[in-house]
């Protein structure tokens, strides 16, 4: 039985070695290495609920997240509030369901201004390299040494407290990480023959940076994408529970933490169940992160292949 | 380049990182929509006070001009300017509230790696067996809860369920404070009772920020450490019969260290950060809370202060970290880490 299910499995990592373009056969690795690992695939499940939930989860939502009930406050978990309700009546539930959206709307929002502003940065630096570099890097120091959260928080003050603005406070602290990634695989391979002969043929700056430094960069910024879009929802709920993010009645997750809090003594619930969800949909992140890491690491390829070789 | 040199080089460094710091401060006061002088002075100040705070706090020069008077009083006087709204100067404040987040963010570093490195360590001998998955899982969860939330939860079981502990603020012994950090005070004060009594109050804080920081310090370990345990040395160590005991701390722990090292130092500056949710939720009095605070109140002074000595810490525990490298390590000489 077990030796079948391994030439199953062998058999379709040499398809995926031989007759496919290469970037199905990356997408096909990739999958394959995280299907291979319990964990990742954990993370994989959770992620995918937790998409699944924010592009669906107000059709699901048996309530309406708004819909105070001032009768029913504080009740506890049960079948007609399958999670409690908070201190107006509302449906703990519900707002969990219609909070996933404005989580993930974080996280891509973050990612889509951070993201293309830390490569396009980090690419000009390592490919320019001279005094530009050294003024980039020395812009990404600094915003590097400023507390994150502090200097978010005070955008967002600044701005006027919203969800909104907290995402663009995010964005604004969030691209030095990616600036440096991206400069460092610039600055090797800048001296290379490829991009010498790019160059040769009249190749611009920006193409050299689209053609050649992005896709070599791709695997560590995915990796690091996907772990960052757990950590923008931390922070985007950490602000929301400062007072900085989302304002009430929002179901956004860190408010409604932040909302239960000084009510933890009759009705934990409240507090204690949007903070769970917020944690696990982090991990699900972290957990396929890492086995999107292990998937992209060369090392472990080799294992692999060896392993199936023989 | 002797060790000397290379400190002063990098504290010389130093200065244009944190005049950048200043300057983005100054830089988001300045682009803010909502003026400053009307959050400090209140509703009801007539036009005239509005004026003369301005003049008072320069916020009719231009932004250079703002940077300027700020940076003279600063290197001149040491005088970090005045906070308008709690008309104290700003480095008073700082200095009476720093202690407490020192020691809180000092005792989650301590716990942190205490606790962090042996699991890291211990996971990657044991690989795939029942305690590296513990280790992972435990890890996984440290990075992943938010940290209001582990705060509370922790708040709510220890404090109201169980009252082992106490829940909010630092000790409230009058004792004589001659460091302003409760600990040291209490023993310079030979007062163990009171010493008992804001350790105990440290614990949740330290313990939630402990947690927090852990997870990522666990997985570099882990990492770093697997790396070197499949590296040749160990192996020829292995086949020289040398005791395990010799082979995972002369030879691995020894090489595989340098990357958890690395993470310490901007764990540093994560705790440092992190107390302003912690110190929130567990009334602690320090840093953090004033910062939330300032931030609130648009007192720019404040929060040009507290950043400035954030930034610091922060460039001097990497400062640290990279000379630590050339203890540990004799072949990174300090001076080899610049062009």
């Amino acid at each position: 039985m077990k030796d079948s299910s391994l030439v199953l499995l062998s058999s379709r990592y040499s398809i995926l070695k031989k007759r496919l373009h290469p970037a199905t056969k990356e997408i096909g690795l990739t999958l394959y290495v995280i299907r291979r690992s319990f964990l990742a695939m954990i993370g994989f499940v959770i992620v995918l609920s937790f998409i699944f939930i924010a592009f669906f989860g107000e059709y699901i939502a048996p309530h309406d997240p708004y819909e105070t009930n001032i009768v029913q406050r504080f009740s506890p978990p049960s079948t007609e509030h399958l999670l409690g309700t908070d201190k107006l009546g509302r449906d703990i539930f519900s707002r969990i369901l219609h909070g996933a959206k404005y989580s993930i709307r974080a996280g891509l929002l973050v990612l889509l201004i951070a993201v293309p502003l830390g490569v396009m940065l980090g690419g000009i630096a390592g490919l320019y390299g001279g005094w530009i570099d050294e003024v980039i890097m020395r812009v990404t120091d600094i915003f590097l040494a400023y507390p994150y959260l502090i200097l978010a928080m005070a955008f967002s003050a600044a701005l006027g407290p919203s969800l909104f603005n907290a995402m663009l406070a995010l964005s604004i602290v969030w691209w030095p990480m990616y600036t440096r990634l991206v400069r460092g695989q610039a600055l090797s391979v800048r001296e290379s023959l490829y991009v010498e002969a790019a160059r040769s043929k009249g190749a611009g700056n920006f193409y050299l940076i689209y053609k050649h430094i992005l896709p070599n960069c791709l695997s560590p910024i995915l990796v690091t994408f996907t772990l960052d879009m757990g950590w923008i929802i931390l922070a985007t709920a950490s602000l929301s529970f400062l007072g900085f993010g989302a304002q009430p009645p929002l179901p956004e997750w860190g408010k409604m933490v932040s909302d239960g809090r000084i009510y933890i003594m009759q009705a934990w619930w409240v507090s204690l169940i949007p903070g769970l969800t917020i944690g696990l949909t982090v991990l699900g992140f972290n957990l396929l992160g890492d086995g999107i890491r292990d998937a992209l690491d060369p090392k472990l390829r080799r294992v692999i292949e060896v392993k199936w070789k023989k | 380049m002797s060790l000397r040199k290379y400190l002063l080089r990098r504290l010389v460094l130093l200065i244009p990182v944190l005049l950048g710091v200043l300057t983005l401060s100054f830089v988001i006061s300045y682009v803010i929509p909502a003026d400053p002088v009307r959050s400090w002075a209140g509703p009801q100040a007539r036009p005239e006070q509005l004026e003369v705070l301005r003049k008072q706090y320069h916020l009719d020069k231009p932004l250079h001009l703002q940077i300027g008077y700020y940076l003279k009083s600063l290197v001149i006087d040491w005088d970090l300017g005045t906070s308008p709204t709690t008309r104290r100067p700003v480095i008073e404040d700082l200095k009476a509230f720093f202690p407490a987040t020192f020691e809180l963010a000092f005792c989650a570093f301590v716990l942190a790696v205490i606790m962090g490195v042996p699991l890291g360590v211990i996971s990657a001998l044991k690989r795939n067996q029942l305690i590296d998955h513990f280790s992972r899982v435990v890890a996984l969860f440290g990075v992943s809860t938010p940290l209001f939330w582990s705060a509370l939860i922790l708040q709510f079981i220890f404090y109201y369920k169980l009252g082992w502990l106490p829940g909010f603020g630092r000790s409230d012994f009058e004792i004589e404070r001659y460091t302003g950090f409760i600990l040291l005070d209490c023993l310079l004060n030979n007062n163990w009772e009171a010493f008992k009594d804001s350790l105990e109050r440290l614990i949740l804080p330290s313990v939630t920020l402990a947690f927090y920081s852990m997870g990522y310090l666990v997985r570099i370990t882990r990492g770093s450490m697997l790396e070197v345990l499949g590296a040749e040395y160990v192996t020829t160590a292995r086949a020289k019969g040398l005791p395990a005991r010799v082979i995972y701390f002369r030879h691995a722990l020894k090489n595989a260290i340098i990357p958890p090292i690395t993470v310490l130092g901007f764990t540093f500056g994560w705790l440092l950060a992190g107390t302003v949710l912690l110190e929130t939720i567990f009334a602690w009095p320090g840093m953090g809370r004033y910062a939330a605070g300032s931030i609130v109140r648009i007192d720019l002074p404040a929060i040009v202060g507290y950043t400035l000595i954030v930034a610091v810490f922060m460039i001097i525990s990497n400062l640290l970290v990279d000379i630590s490298y050339s203890i540990i390590d004799p072949r990174v000489r300090v001076g080899g880490k610049f062009k």
